[in-house]
């Protein structure tokens, strides 16, 4: 049998469009890589076979019919966080198990115009809502790696499944670092787009300022053919950017003579967030890379990076103790068994429906936006981000790119830190500002610290997300650390 | 000012302040897609964000921005550059959130004044503090449905432009005149149809009472979703009496919210203060700020329609109508659009406002009917005006021609035709009544013409009798006259 597990979405897209192998074909093989190995994995909560060979047969037609879009054909997974009509949309919670969406996510709508086939729903986080995808109503998910680990959170099971290609990509959403944190951890390319550029609608909210969906895949190359699909404005997503979607794959090539790499000093100086010195080295080890490839390294400041973690951690929570309040056991999701009363309704259903992180969360949102403390939390933690956001402005007023580490560690164990909300949360140090301030950013894999993977962070101004994939992809065409397979799913 | 109120409620002075919900006329909701329309079946009008799936996004409706603003305009107020959507956070099963969306802090207006005019003819400026845009709630259905609730969310989404007045009224009176004067208003501008029974327009009133004299304000209650004008009226009396009871038996007016229960005509405390919710507002940022430029105010502001106070001074000046009948027409736009029909097909506006403030009101009054409900229509009233100016019949004729109308029995020209009733215009057949008259009252004729002039009526009256009404007055009058010489 052939490996196409072995190819990437590039690849894949190519021999589909040559003939060279039929969407069934390929649809029917990484559904049984799936069956086969996905018990150690567990990262899909939803495999819809039916549907996914509809899907590819559909798509061989067109294929036949000639001029189909480049994606044509090409298995993916999505993470269980979009909206699929007709299947489970689960959310990786109690609360969604028994919710089928009667309407497509808009990343779906477009990706089934994209020709993709979907594989199935990616093991998450409860409501995104994790580092590690130990908060998922599922279970957790385990890194290819290494089985003991996570494969981060909250989109792990998107990271996992590509890790192990038992997809060729995924997608993911991103609020704090849940694209680039899990594709680090397990070895793969993420990216999250500028706050707009991807619609969210369709996508279950988790803090609406911060989210915003991205591809994961086995490169940048990948990953700019799946953003193609998905980028452009809605006119559902109010706050989805009216501008025109560029060519992502087109600038690949550009040569990055003269790039000018920004490295904040307070993303290496850290100490306090348990920076690993193995995995800062491997960091600046692909630092040299790009100095050799004409790249120019300058330090730079974020003076106010150190507020990102707090600030997440009001704004977040306030957004999402609001966006989950529509889970109340009276139209749709969980409800709990004889209410007494309305009050019994509500507080046992999202009791009960909800995990110990979602309700933490809801209750420090709601106490975040209280009266009598929205002015010293809700409000000051605004006030900050904008702080944030300057900080970044400014710097590229002399970058063209900042990159830096994207976790302070690789992947820790299952069960490490279940105990300890605060330095899960600290795994998010670097990924955080990002969100806040709604740029773009990518993670790609730059080596290992004792087999597992290590990720670097490239972050990138307002709607570059080009010029990203550009950098990214120069890389890879140097190094193959994001061709590495983890041993057990070869 | 509180001199009538004083002999109204002794010594106390009342304070009133309204909050208007104003449902706009919109096709489609506030934030979807799906029709606004009234009375549907429970639960067909509703999109996937109305019943807020999972993952659904609000999208602003445009139109409802531009009719809030055109209130904006109406009232003079402040319309503000930046608003801003909030979300007001609360659990309750029509509401499918879990939170309602609104405006908090940055409502789109701001500061504005209506004028109301008071029972006494003097005007009086109510200040309007702001006007919100905001997204109504759906229905619980408690009956039909044994030991459980129906919920009925075609009317969540539903734009609303929610009216907050300062606390400016000083009477039930006041109040009520107030309401009316925002409530004909928004249906001059087109953003609101005005109808009270189906909840298109309905208020909440803050009454509090305070020693006339006193500067502070006294603790207010607040009466939740009063629906007519009948209702503003005695429940804020209602209201008032019992605070002041409460008072002079040396209680205390908690602040609360209180259901005024129509039946019973009694308010009573749906929550106080204590269990108020706290609503944790925070802006959405599922919506962008809505922005307003000094153009669009202008544009928006250039094509405001004819407001009821201009039509009421045009109505005296470019009519010649009394102040009175022109404020009773301009009160009501469909009122005044019925005149502005009738003026025109008879060319008569005089005759036309006397007509419609007098026999046609007292129609509507008695059935206890609006004028868009009225059996005889404009051009109908129109062609029975007309045949009055024409001299087809007598005004005294015209009422019954008008009752038969108003039973359905036709045009003014079918009526008068079927019964007969076409005013003699004939002097042949005039002088012969006027004849056979005096020819039977020879002692009353010889009074007139010496000069007891109060005999005509007399002579007019029998030869009218005579002829049933239909003789022309004027024409018997100057025959009379004539055989006088």
């Amino acid at each position: 049998m052939s490996m196409y597990h072995t190819k990437t979405v590039t690849e894949l897209s190519a021999m589909l469009q040559a003939g060279e192998v039929s969407s069934v074909e390929l649809t029917r093989y990484f559904l049984d890589r799936i069956k086969n190995s996905d018990d150690k994995l567990n990262s899909f909560i939803t495999v819809c076979e039916e549907q996914a060979l509809a899907q590819a047969r559909e798509s061989d037609e067109k294929l036949k019919a000639g001029n189909a879009p480049a994606l044509t054909g090409v298995p993916v997974a999505h993470k269980d966080i979009f909206c699929t009509d007709g299947v489970k949309t689960s959310c990786g919670s109690k609360m969604l198990d028994n919710f089928i969406s009667p309407y497509d996510a808009t990343v779906i709508t477009n990706m089934r115009k994209a020709g993709v086939v979907m594989l199935g729903k990616t093991n998450m986080d409860e409501f995104a809502m994790g580092s590690s995808n130990e908060t998922s109503y599922y279970g957790a998910v385990k890194n290819p790696w290494n089985l003991k680990a996570v494969p981060g959170g909250s989109s792990g099971g998107s990271a996992s499944a590509v890790a192990a290609r038992l997809a060729p990509a995924s997608t993911g959403t991103d609020t704090g670092g849940s694209i680039r944190q899990p594709a680090a951890f397990c070895g793969i390319t993420g990216l999250k787009p500028t706050y707009g550029r991807v619609s969210r609608f369709g996508m279950i909210a988790f803090a609406s300022s911060l989210d915003q969906a991205g591809p994961m895949g086995q490169s940048a190359s990948d990953c700019a053919l799946l953003l193609n699909a998905m980028a452009g404005f809605d006119e559902k997503d109010s706050t989805s950017i009216e501008k025109s979607v560029p060519d992502y794959s087109a600038d690949l090539d550009e040569p990055l003579a003269g790039l000018k790499i920004g490295l904040p000093k307070e993303y290496f100086d850290h100490k306090e967030g348990g920076m690993n010195a193995d995995v800062e080295a491997t960091v600046k080890t692909a630092l040299e890379q790009y100095k050799s490839m004409g790249a120019e390294l300058i330090e730079i400041e974020l003076p106010n990076s150190n507020l990102s973690v707090p600030v997440y951690y009001v704004v977040a929570p306030a957004e999402c103790s609001a966006n989950l309040s529509r889970f109340d056991g009276v139209r749709y999701g969980y409800r709990c068994e004889d209410p007494k009363d309305l009050n019994d309704l509500y507080t046992r259903s999202r009791g009960e429906g909800f995990g110990a992180e979602v309700q933490r969360r809801i209750m420090v949102g709601a106490y975040a936006l209280s009266s009598g403390y929205y002015d010293a939390y809700y409000l000051k933690a605004q006030q900050l981000r904008h702080l944030i956001s300057d900080d970044f402005k400014k710097a590229y007023e002399k970058v063209d790119v900042i990159m830096a580490p994207v976790t302070p560690e690789t992947a820790f164990n299952i069960g490490e830190k279940t105990d300890d909300p605060i330095s899960m949360y600290l795994s998010d140090i670097f990924t955080i500002a990002v969100n806040l301030a709604g740029i773009p950013a990518m993670s790609i894999p730059v080596g290992f610290v004792e087999g597992m993977p290590v990720g670097m962070q490239i972050m990138g101004n307002y709607f570059e997300e080009a010029k990203l994939l550009n950098v990214a992809h120069q890389y890879q065409q140097q190094t193959d650390w994001h061709k590495q397979m983890p041993e057990e799913f070869k | 000012m509180s001199s009538a109120m004083n002999s109204e409620w002794g010594k106390w002075e009342v304070v009133i302040g309204l909050e208007i919900h104003a449902q706009l006329a919109t096709r489609s909701k506030i934030f979807s897609g799906a029709s606004t329309a009234y009375g549907a079946e429970p639960n067909t009008q509703t999109s996937v964000v109305d019943i807020a799936l999972p993952g659904v996004l609000p999208v602003l409706n445009k139109e409802a921005v531009h009719m809030a603003v055109k209130f904006g305009m109406a009232i003079d107020a402040e319309v503000a550059d930046r608003s801003v959507f909030a979300r007001k956070n609360y659990f309750y099963p029509d509401l499918p959130k879990g939170y309602q969306i609104s405006q908090f802090d940055l409502p789109i207006v701001g500061l504005g004044s209506i004028d109301i005019e008071l029972e006494n003819g003097d005007k009086k400026t109510i200040g309007v503090t702001r006007a919100h845009l905001e997204e109504d709630a759906g229905k619980s259905l408690h009956e039909d449905y044994a030991g459980m609730t129906g919920i009925d969310l075609n009317r969540a989404g539903t734009p609303l432009l929610e009216i907050v007045s300062e606390p400016d009224m000083r009477s039930a009176k006041e109040a009520v005149a107030y309401m009316k004067k925002i409530h004909t208003l928004v249906q001059y501008i087109g953003i609101c149809d005005g109808n009270m029974q189906e909840g298109s327009f309905r208020c909440d009133a803050n009454v509090s009472v305070r020693p006339a004299g006193q500067e502070e304000y006294g603790t207010r209650a607040e009466l939740k979703n009063i629906n007519s004008f009948r209702f503003v009226e005695r429940a804020i009396n209602i209201e008032v009496e019992r605070q002041i009871d409460l008072i002079e038996d040396g209680g205390e007016v908690v602040q609360e919210t209180r259901l005024y229960d129509s039946v019973k005509n009694e308010t009573r405390s749906m929550r106080s203060k204590e269990e108020a919710n706290d609503y944790r507002y925070f802006p959405d940022p599922d919506l962008l700020p809505v922005m307003i430029t000094e153009e669009y105010r202008q544009q928006v502001r250039a094509e405001l329609p004819e407001l009821p106070e201009q039509k009421q001074q045009r109505y005296i000046d470019e009519l010649s109508l009394s102040a009175y009948d022109a404020g009773v027409i301009t009160a009501s736009l469909a009122l005044s659009s019925y005149f502005d029909t009738v003026a025109e097909k008879t060319g008569d506006a005089k005759l036309s406002a006397n007509w419609i403030t007098g026999e046609l009101s007292a129609r509507l009054n008695r059935e206890e009917i609006e004028i868009d409900k009225a059996p005889v229509d404009a051009e109908a009233f129109a062609q029975l005006l007309s045949r009055i100016s024409d001299n087809t019949i007598s005004g005294k004729i015209a009422k019954d021609v008008l009752d038969a109308m108003w039973e359905g029995e036709g045009s003014a020209d079918d009526v008068i035709e079927s019964k007969g009733l076409k005013q003699i215009t004939d002097t042949g057949a005039i002088e012969a009544f006027v004849d056979e008259v005096i020819a039977n009252n020879p002692s009353q004729f010889e009074e007139l013409k010496g000069g007891k002039d109060k005999m005509m009526g007399f002579f007019v009256g029998q030869v009218m009798k005579m002829s049933k009404g239909k003789a022309n007055p004027a024409q018997v009058n100057e025959l009379i006259r004539s055989k006088m010489k």
